[in-house]
């Protein structure tokens, strides 16, 4: 089949119908909108059979496919920004309960102040929820990362949700060419959904129930384990997926030019796409540069990231979001997996493109170029002086 | 000659984000009418709103105090504010998505505490930032981005709902009666309690384009035959209330303390002055 030149929501709602969702809720936020008006007119046309809602709040969208999934459904929901942050009480519950739910985020910056665009604030703050957390560098990944995480997130000895990350603006306005998936090829790959447990008045459960000192620990424990466990399925997924559909966009990291790599730049989203434009041009100067692209955040994959950067001597960690009063979270997880470890590269972190600050080829060439002025502390990159005042 | 209501504007945020024909801007000249006409100083006061096209009515535009909060939650950070400044005079002013769907449970609970503020919901029937979703006061088998084949789900009639809460001040009214409008918000204002303003206004861009109305003019000039006074609609049938829009003073309590309820107004009984359904808001 040719590929399609479509806008990277439409791309995305393409790839969840192939899914065969049975029960959708969303409620409208920029940039996540255009998704889920595109499944909703699929469902209105036929196209998809599910339950469409469009409910009151993000909160009401993430109860309901709770429930639909605590039922035995394969659900679907979509928001950004504020309603992430809204859903968040709702996010830990359908991880407690080991629902395999599939969210995608549309990232985008978090109030106040109020800002529609782009970077990645809002989902790595529920980075704690026990979700697995994909992040998507290109359309075409953020589709063919759909069908694997309905494949993660219902697997038998993971049971947990799926939360695909890909930029708002960047990548779900933009406009590429796209690999659409087959419905016969979908099927193949993703059977229909087989709930170990649900709700059913034939074999009626508790879901949800209050625990003790006793024993809540232990349920704490092994969605841990779970979620640590799952970094096997998401590799063998992406593998598979390889295999069926010849598209390889990484397993738990990605790599680019990192053999006898020096300097390693490490990122997430769509700003690696960037990186490795940067890369191209600095190669041919001979700058030995390359960059690694980490796909899988939740579980975070400390052991294939020390492999790679344990060779380089510089590593430039680059954050679309921080915690204020620490620093970049992505360069914290990587110095924290290099804790104890030898050799360790010099990790010098960088924040970068808030609330769609422009990054550009020359953004990155910059960062590189400009690395030994990063001490110990992250640095915001491209700052206004003027802006900020004595 | 300057235009007497500009001093009231930070001029350097104009023009305002607004489509041409949307109601938000009449709803705006309205307000501003309103507290000029009262002689109050909008410095003396607090305007709230929360996400969405209507959440820009006050926010940056009013040259007074304004807290542009998230979504479906100005009542309460209103509330908020009320209690610590009781001499405050809040107004917040949003969407019905915002104070009907998201924002809902604050907006009961306000009605239900009869918290002196002034809640004006500029009620465009959608979703019109995000692109023209259903919302809880579409009507029925009306076109959005998410219903594609009509709206399925009865709309709510806020007005009902909030005086069932027990607010002390209902109306509503269009931006195509922009007397009677600024008239109702010269009274919210002046009232101690929970004052609420539903006011219908239209939204070309996202409701009228997918909906029978070619122009903002013709979706304007509907108003006017959909909407009919409470007066008028008392003495009218229930079918030929069917689609309509009902306009009007619903509830004018008298003073009331808040919180304990002492009602010293006509009727004392909640929900004093019954309005009849507006057409197909009476379902479920």
């Amino acid at each position: 089949m040719p590929k399609t030149f479509m806008e990277g929501s439409g791309a995305v709602a393409e790839a969840v119908r192939a899914c065969r969702p049975n029960v959708i809720a969303a409620y409208p936020i920029t940039p996540q909108t255009h998704i889920t008006e595109e499944l909703s007119r699929m469902v209105a046309n036929g196209l998809i059979k599910a339950e469409y809602v469009t409910v009151e709040s993000e909160h009401s969208a993430a109860s309901v496919v709770l429930g639909a999934s605590a039922t035995g459904a394969r659900t679907y929901t979509a928001s950004s920004s504020q309603g992430i942050i809204y859903m968040a009480e709702v996010l830990f519950c359908i991880s407690g309960m080991r629902l395999p739910v599939v969210l995608t985020c549309a990232n985008r910056a978090l109030s106040a102040p109020i800002n529609i665009w782009n970077d990645q604030q809002d989902s790595i703050s529920v980075r704690d929820a026990g979700w697995v957390q994909l992040y998507a560098e290109d359309v075409q990944e953020a589709c063919d990362m759909h069908l694997q995480a309905y494949r993660i997130a219902e697997h038998p000895e993971v049971m947990l949700p799926v939360m695909v990350c890909m930029d708002g603006f960047v990548l779900t306005h933009a406009y590429e060419p796209v690999d659409l998936i087959e419905q016969a090829e979908a099927d193949a790959f993703l059977p229909p959904y087989q709930p170990q447990y649900y709700l059913t008045p034939k074999n009626p459960l508790t879901f949800g129930a209050m625990l003790g000192p006793e024993s809540y620990m232990e349920v704490r424990y092994q969605l841990d384990k779970a979620l640590r466990d799952s970094a096997k399925i998401i590799e063998e997924v992406a593998l598979e997926f390889q295999k069926k559909f010849g598209r390889f966009q990484g397993t738990l990291i990605d790599t680019y030019q990192v053999e006898g790599a020096e300097i390693v730049l490490v990122a997430m989203g769509s700003v690696v796409s960037t990186i490795k434009e940067a890369i191209d041009t600095l190669r041919k100067e001979g700058e030995k540069v390359g960059v690694l692209k980490v796909r899988s955040f939740r579980p975070f994959p400390k052991e294939e990231i020390c492999e790679v950067l344990g060779g380089a001597k510089e590593v430039l960690v680059l954050d679309r979001a921080f915690s204020p009063g620490s620093g970049g979270v992505l360069t914290n997880e990587v110095r924290a997996a290099f804790c104890g470890r030898k050799p360790t590269p010099q990790i010098r972190g960088h924040i970068i493109g808030l609330g769609g600050r422009e990054i550009n080829v020359e953004t990155i060439i910059g960062i590189i170029k400009n690395r030994a002025e990063v001490g110990r502390e992250d640095k915001f990159v491209d700052l206004k002086e003027a802006l900020i005042g004595g | 000659m300057e235009h007497r209501l500009k001093k009231y504007l930070r001029t350097e945020t104009l023009p305002t984000p607004f489509c041409p024909g949307c109601g938000h801007e009449i709803l705006m000249h309205a307000i501003l009418r309103a507290i000029d006409e009262l002689k109050i100083d909008p410095r003396e006061m607090l305007f709230v709103s929360g996400i969405g096209c209507a959440g820009w009515i006050p926010s940056p535009h009013f040259k007074a105090d304004t807290l542009h909060v998230t979504h479906g939650r100005p009542i309460a950070f209103a509330t908020g504010a009320k209690l610590f400044n009781p001499r405050l005079k809040v107004m917040v002013i949003s969407g019905d998505g915002d104070l009907g769907s998201i924002g809902g449970n604050h907006l009961i609970h306000a009605a239900r505490r009869n918290i002196d503020m002034v809640v004006i919901c500029a009620n465009n029937e959608i979703y019109g930032m995000t692109g023209g979703q259903v919302s809880c006061t579409t009507e029925l088998g009306v076109f959005t981005s998410t219903t594609l084949e009509g709206n399925k789900e009865p709309p709510l009639d806020l007005c009902r709902l909030v005086e069932a809460a027990g607010a002390s001040y209902v109306a509503r009214y269009s931006v195509m009666h922009t007397g009677p409008l600024i008239t109702s918000i010269k009274k919210a204002l002046e009232h101690k309690g929970f004052s609420f303003i539903d006011v219908i206004s239209p939204c070309p861009t996202q409701y009228g384009r997918r909906n029978e109305f070619p122009t903002a003019a013709a979706q304007l000039q509907a108003l006017k035959t959909r909407c009919i006074p409470i007066e008028k609609a008392k003495k009218l049938p229930q079918e030929a209330l069917e689609g309509k829009i009902i306009i009007g003073e619903f509830v004018s309590k008298g003073q009331r303390d808040e919180e304990t309820d002492k009602d010293s107004g006509a009727g004392g009984t909640r929900g004093g002055a019954q309005c009849p359904a507006p057409g197909a808001g009476s379902g479920n």
